[in-house]
């Protein structure tokens, strides 16, 4: 039941985080949209991870390098994101802006 | 010999290292890595007769991980090893500027994420070099810092991280229903209602990370935008890591979840990247940009391998030939396009712009270069005597032989586009004026030479590569993917 419900969750997350992904214009905001799917499909590794008693230590390996790989990729997106408002004060890509 | 395979990926990745430390010595230690690869590589290739595997240490899977090198892995660490030898000695960056220190580090991570993916047989660790490869290439196209190079950029990240999120989502699937990610046990599971949704989730994600039309919009400004040594990595290797993960996926992980519909859609797309690439060259006055939609067209042919190779498996003798063709194809490209892209560099740096017009008369100035630029220009069209010849020659003879001409459709007419955009600047390199370009070292413009040459070699002696990609060549590249 338990499990069920993480996995949901995990689903739910994805869900949000695709459609903010697609719909947000904001740089900032789209990276943290790409935070809250990486955050859904961990919690659904999880779930995967705990199904039939017994924990499956291979799902909490894969989720601790994913949120290394995760970080990493945030803080060179955010990075970026700073530059481009340095160097052009925007904080949308030029085809998005109003 | 085994024990080579891990030093190819860890080489470069502490060379990478030893770079942040000391920014002044990129170039020395870039070329130290370049050496030892290579050399290590000879060993490898020359005593490869039989697919080499390690499972690292001692583990074998499924519970531990496993790297393997056949003919395929071999031949794209070969082109890896070879590109990146020459954008490394091409590379002019000295000292430690700010884009100095941070081109050699960011060059040779994305070298040793090209080997890791190359290496790997399991589908999570393919995750890890992929995200290490998209943030070494992502780096390496802002590294100009210009506002458009940093746009570029970080369109190229939105994609490129949407990509990595799709396929990671299809590996958390996979390892769900069938508790396992090695390549290797993947054929053998039971099948489960989940397996459709996983693959189509991984293949779409690697579509974007690829950039087959229409997921092409990063790609022309992103290759455009950056500095052409780091061009000449993003556009000959960073799409095919990500082709290379989707062969390995479909041709021996899952190839009994091949559809009819998904094979003619692969082709299609394929087909139609080789007409809008061609038809956007035709029309951009910069020659970077010109370079760049070429990558565009010239990645459709890479996907003509599902419907050539995958496809209706006894009917089609020539099967394994297109699948050996379309791996041909990937490694020709790959040094014509570096050789391409050096080129332009060289007559940027010359002509302080990139715009065609400003080649008239290069062929007096830089006759070297363009004698490069024409050789790799030959092997784009596909013609004879070059790797680009090679692969269409076998594409289309396997295309005419599964009784599907309409596939030779996109090779036949990709050629007379590629030779339509490439003649604009060749034509305007031979213009009989008195050259306004600052005169080129021939040493710089040996690198394209030598990379141009390559692709050439690539068709003259195309037999040992040929027998190379045969070992230990996936079942389904002969018995088709259904």
């Amino acid at each position: 039941m338990n499990v069920t419900v993480l996995g949901l969750c995990g689903a739910l997350l994805v869900g949000i985080g695709v459609f903010a992904f697609l719909w947000q214009r904001h740089l900032l905001r789209r990276v943290l949209a790409f935070n809250v799917i990486g955050s859904g499909i961990f919690l659904y590794l999880g779930a995967a991870g705990a199904r039939g008693g017994a924990a499956d230590p291979v799902p909490h390996a894969l989720i601790i390098t994913g949120i290394v790989v995760a970080l990493s990729a945030s803080a060179l997106a955010v990075a970026l994101v700073l530059a481009h408002l340095h160097a052009s004060s925007a904080t949308r890509l030029p085809e998005d802006e109003p | 010999m085994s024990l080579i395979l891990p030093l190819l990926a860890a080489v470069p990745l502490l060379g990478a290292i030893a770079a942040v430390l000391a920014p002044r010595a990129g170039k020395g230690i870039g070329l130290g890595v370049a050496i030892v690869l290579l050399a290590a590589l000879a060993v490898l290739v020359g005593g490869l007769n039989t697919p080499v595997v390690l499972p690292l240490g001692g583990w074998e899977p499924p519970l531990g991980i496993a790297l393997r090198v056949d003919g395929l892995a071999a031949a794209f660490l070969g082109l890896a090893a070879v590109v990146m030898t020459g954008v490394l000695i091409a590379a002019p960056y000295r000292g430690a500027g700010r884009e100095a220190a941070a081109f050699w580090p960011l060059a040779l991570l994305l070298w040793g994420a090209l080997n890791a993916i190359f290496l790997s047989r399991d589908l999570f660790n393919l995750y890890v070099g992929l995200e290490l490869l998209t943030l070494a290439a992502v780096a390496l196209a802002a590294l100009s810092g210009s506002a458009g190079a940093l746009a570029a950029a970080i369109r190229y990240m939105v994609f490129a991280l949407m990509g990595s999120l799709l396929f990671l989502l299809g590996v958390a699937l996979t390892y769900a229903a069938h508790g396992a990610l090695d390549l290797a046990a993947l054929p053998g599971r039971n099948p489960q209602p989940t397996d459709a949704l996983a693959a189509g989730l991984m293949t779409a994600g690697l579509l974007v990370k690829t950039a087959l039309f229409p997921f092409h919009a990063w790609l022309a400004p992103a290759h455009s935008g950056a500095p052409a040594p780091a061009s000449a990595m993003l556009s000959a290797l960073v799409p095919k890591a990500s082709f290379y993960i989707l062969l390995r996926l479909w041709f021996e992980a899952l190839p009994d979840l091949g559809r009819p519909g998904f094979l003619w859609l692969m082709g299609a797309l394929g087909t139609a990247a080789i007409l809008y690439g061609g038809v956007m060259a035709l029309r951009q006055a910069r020659l970077k940009l010109v370079i760049a939609y070429s990558t565009v067209a010239q990645i459709g042919y890479l996907f003509l391998v599902f419907p050539l190779a995958g496809g209706g498996g006894a009917a089609q003798p020539w099967a394994a030939g297109a699948w050996t063709g379309v791996v041909f194809h990937a490694l020709a490209h790959g040094l014509a396009k570096a050789a391409m892209f050096l080129c332009a560099g060289l007559w940027l740096a010359a002509a302080g712009n990139d715009r065609i017009e400003a080649l008239r008369g290069a062929a007096r100035a830089t006759p070297m270069a363009v004698f490069a630029f024409a050789l790799a220009a030959i092997s784009l069209m596909g013609l004879p005597p070059s790797g680009g010849f090679t692969a269409k020659y076998l594409m289309v003879t396997s295309a005419f032989a599964a009784g599907a001409p309409y596939w030779a459709l996109g090779p036949l007419l990709g050629g007379l586009l590629a030779a339509a955009y490439l003649y604009r600047p060749i034509a305007a390199a031979f213009a009989p004026v008195e050259p306004e370009l600052r005169p080129v070292p021939r040493g710089q413009q040996a690198v394209p030479l030598a990379l141009a040459l390559g692709a050439i070699v690539l068709g003259l002696a195309s037999a040992p590569p040929f027998d190379l990609l045969q070992i230990g060549r996936p079942e389904a590249a002969a018995r088709g993917v259904e």
